[in-house]
């Protein structure tokens, strides 16, 4: 338990309070637990515990086969499925040195810049209920519901797709996707514009937010903090850009900063990046070739050759990363998870200190994370 | 034979006192189901849906379910908790609620009792309440609770004082504190005209009495979960939900018959003026809630003790001058909008101080997003996507 140090108030009889914020608090994001020390509505301290959501992932990986694992990657970062997926079967295709077909980089493109919006109007909605506004939980979720329901059309569930493949997808888009995306574009730039305006701007929720949760861009790095809690410091790093992977090369798009490091820098990168995937998918849509969707290793056991590989990914949370060790057989000896939730969770206790029991909840929510990833 | 005719006239006025307090049950029952189906709906139709559908036409059954299933419902007595008073705060909560409207008149004769100090009554139950809020979260040994009843007596203390010094104000001009009195004396001209810097700093300070967003504090649910009714289950916290409503209707009455001339009005019945206005009080009450999210304490006390209670104070003075000189009545709303403009202003700067910061960030963001525009109209990209 937190040291209470008896020295804060040395003339009145005010003692510390121990709260107990969670698992089963509402806006704790999921099973996350911290004990708040505080004095009156001040925070002196927190104790962040984790890992009510532990399943051992990594663990059951090392007991599966190659293709068996991208359903437990779905189960990482649930309200970012396709992102996850995408980095695990880059991390095997690295280490077997296989080519995608291009019409599968693109469609594995345009999917997870969808997942990216609709986990990025998730948080729209969460940050809103945290600040107390229920309206752009109601605006933001119109929008996820639609993508949604593009997914499930494309890989038949709308969470746990399970739909890329190591090399590839499970099969082609269905005939109908091109008018179902040109469909769905601009009703969703409509309902994130929307989501966008009813609380970005707001006066209670800028004087909730901004110089609340501040840190500079050094201390960011220092503490592993990457994606929109980085790029919200005005530190322009983005995997995308700086190594980019799949076909991310050839589009434009910009990666937006913030100025100052405060919670609302951090909420207005997240809605930037919104427009910024909508602008790729206009962009991958244009440029996707036709053409086959498989490799030539079709539905094949694999057993990738004996030697070990890292592969990182820009996640709508911050930088996932895989290392991948494989000896020769069907199942990979370790495989280990660089889940961004968990490291941008580490500065929670940096943020908190001194910040107003009303300020704990906003600046969880302004961190964005999702429990599945930090408890793995 | 004259005791016989005391008992006569003492049993009828028990008779009389009991029939209008049940009628007065079930008449805000009625106003507090109205208001559930209401602030239901207009959530759901400012929020893009549809609001409740499946109960009855237009879902208007839906509060009689919900209040069915909260009276239904397990009633739980938390083993920590000091039972005794547990049991009472509720019980404080909900008559100080109802008492109120004993004097609050609906028309010039529809009332139970009207008394000619009928607005040092109604705040002085108004406070009352809050006995009942911090009591019930002691009660309840839930540091939650205990958290939340402290902010709801740092609370409502503070907005009390801007309330009761407007309503001083009010009664300076009308030379009365009988509400018929009040609405009466509006009769050419509607006190909302003479002191437009009242009605605004007694329906914000009354938004915080009533604890509405944005001043939803003392029992904000991603804070403090609840705050004083963590605890309560069952038909108690419905008995505190029923409260909430009847003073949310109190403080939009309250609004319409000091500012609003309450049952003046041509052409329709009094009683259906003074509904008309209340509801439309309410509706933007719940417009509210449907728009803003909420302040921090320290932002709702700096509010209250900054602005709230000095603008209140020269509510007063100006009032005060304008008796005294016998001006006519629009210098006072001349001096009120001036206040009211003053203080605007300050407020906007001070609120858009971070704000200016965010500016630059906006100016930066509609650059980007005109970029963006004329270069997917240059690739001839997909129409309508921004």
């Amino acid at each position: 338990m937190v040291e209470v140090s008896s020295t804060i108030h040395p003339d009145d009889q005010s003692v510390e309070l121990l709260l107990n914020m969670g698992p089963q608090h509402p806006s704790t994001h999921g099973v996350f637990r911290m004990v708040l020390q505080i004095d009156g509505e001040k925070i002196l301290d927190v104790e962040p515990h984790i890992g009510y959501l532990h399943r051992g992932s990594e663990k059951i990986c090392e007991g599966e086969q190659y293709h068996q694992i991208i359903t437990l990657f779905d189960r990482l970062d649930y309200v970012a499925n396709f992102n996850n997926e995408l980095v695990y079967c880059q991390a095997v295709e690295k280490l077997m040195d296989l080519t995608v077909p291009e019409r599968a980089e693109y469609v594995r493109v345009i999917l997870c810049e969808l997942n990216r919006i609709a986990s990025h109007l998730l948080y729209v909605g969460t940050i809103g209920l945290d600040a107390g506004a229920m309206t752009p939980t109601m605006f933001a979720f119109r929008g996820r519901e639609r993508i949604q329901a593009l997914f499930e059309a494309v890989s038949g569930a709308r969470m746990m797709h399970n739909y890329f493949r190591i090399g590839g997808l499970k099969e082609d888009l269905p005939d109908n996707f091109e008018q179902m995306i040109r469909e769905l574009l601009p009703l969703l730039s409509e309902d994130i514009e929307e989501s966008d305006k009813i609380i970005t701007f707001n006066e209670i929720f800028i004087s909730r937010t901004k110089d609340v949760g501040l840190i500079s861009a050094e201390e960011a790095i220092d503490y592993g903090l990457t994606g929109p809690c980085l790029r919200g410091c005005g530190y322009e790093y983005d995997v995308r850009k700086a190594e980019p992977y799949s076909v991310y090369d050839r589009f434009a798009f910009e990666v937006p900063v913030g100025l100052d490091g405060d919670c609302w820098d951090r909420h207005w990168v997240r809605v930037q990046e919104m427009y910024q995937s909508m602008d790729i998918i206009v962009q991958a849509l244009e440029q996707m070739p036709e053409g086959p969707v498989t490799s030539s290793l079709g539905r094949r056991l694999i057993r990738p050759p004996a030697g070990e590989v890292y592969v990182r990914a820009e996640n709508p949370r911050g930088e996932i990363g895989v290392y991948l060790v494989s000896q020769g057989t069907d199942r990979p000896y370790r495989l280990k998870v660089r889940p961004p939730s968990f490291c941008n969770l580490s500065a929670l206790k940096r943020l908190l200190k001194d910040a107003w029991v009303a300020d704990s909840v906003v600046i969880l929510g302004s961190l964005d994370i999702v429990l599945g990833e930090v408890d793995r | 034979m004259f005791t016989a005719s005391l008992l006569a006239v003492s049993l009828i006025d028990v008779g009389w006192i009991l029939a209008s307090l049940l009628a007065l049950f079930v008449g805000l029952s009625i106003v507090v189901l109205s208001l559930v189906w209401l602030e239901r709906k207009a959530l759901g139709r400012l929020q893009r849906r549809l609001g409740p559908t499946r109960t009855g036409p237009m879902g208007l059954m839906q509060p009689i379910a919900d209040a069915l299933k909260l009276v239904i419902k397990e009633d739980i007595l938390p083993s920590a908790s000091d039972k005794a008073i547990f049991w009472v705060a509720p019980v404080i909560v909900v008559v100080s609620a109802f008492m109120i409207w004993v004097t609050i008149p609906a028309s010039q004769d529809l009332v139970i009792k009207n008394l000619e100090l009928g607005l040092f009554y109604i705040t002085a139950f108004a406070v009352l309440g809050i006995l009942g809020l911090v009591l019930a979260g002691w009660g309840s040994a839930n540091k939650y609770g205990v958290l939340g009843g402290l902010r709801s007596a740092a609370q409502l203390i503070s907005y009390e004082i801007p309330v009761i010094m407007v309503v001083v104000a009010v009664g300076m001009l009308a030379q009365s504190l009988d509400l018929r009195v009040i609405v009466a004396s509006q009769n050419p001209v509607l006190y909302v005209a003479v002191l437009p810097l009242g009605l605004v700093i007694f329906f914000i300070a009354g938004l915080a009495e009533v604890g509405r967003t944005p001043f939803d504090i003392y029992h904000a649910e991603s804070e403090v979960v609840g705050g004083p009714f963590v605890e309560y289950s069952g038909a108690h916290w419905a008995v505190f939900f029923l409260a909430e409503y009847i003073n949310t209707f109190a403080i939009a009455a309250l609004a319409a018959l000091l500012f609003l001339g309450g049952w003046l009005g041509p052409f329709l019945p009094g009683v259906v003026w003074f509904l008309l206005k209340v509801y439309a009080l309410v509706l933007v009450v719940f417009w509210i809630r449907g728009t803003f999210p909420r302040l921090r304490i320290d932002q709702l006390m700096a509010f209250a003790w900054k602005v709230m209670v000095p603008l209140a104070f020269y509510t007063i003075v100006i009032t005060a001058i304008y008796l005294f000189y016998d001006w006519p009545f629009w210098s006072l709303t001349l001096m009120s909008l001036g206040g009211l403009g003053v203080v605007g202003y300050l407020l906007y700067r001070r609120l858009t101080g971070p704000a200016r910061r965010v500016a630059e960030v906006k100016a930066r963001q509609e650059q980007q997003s005109a970029q963006r525009r004329a270069a997917n109209r240059a690739r001839g990209g997909l129409a309508g996507v921004k």
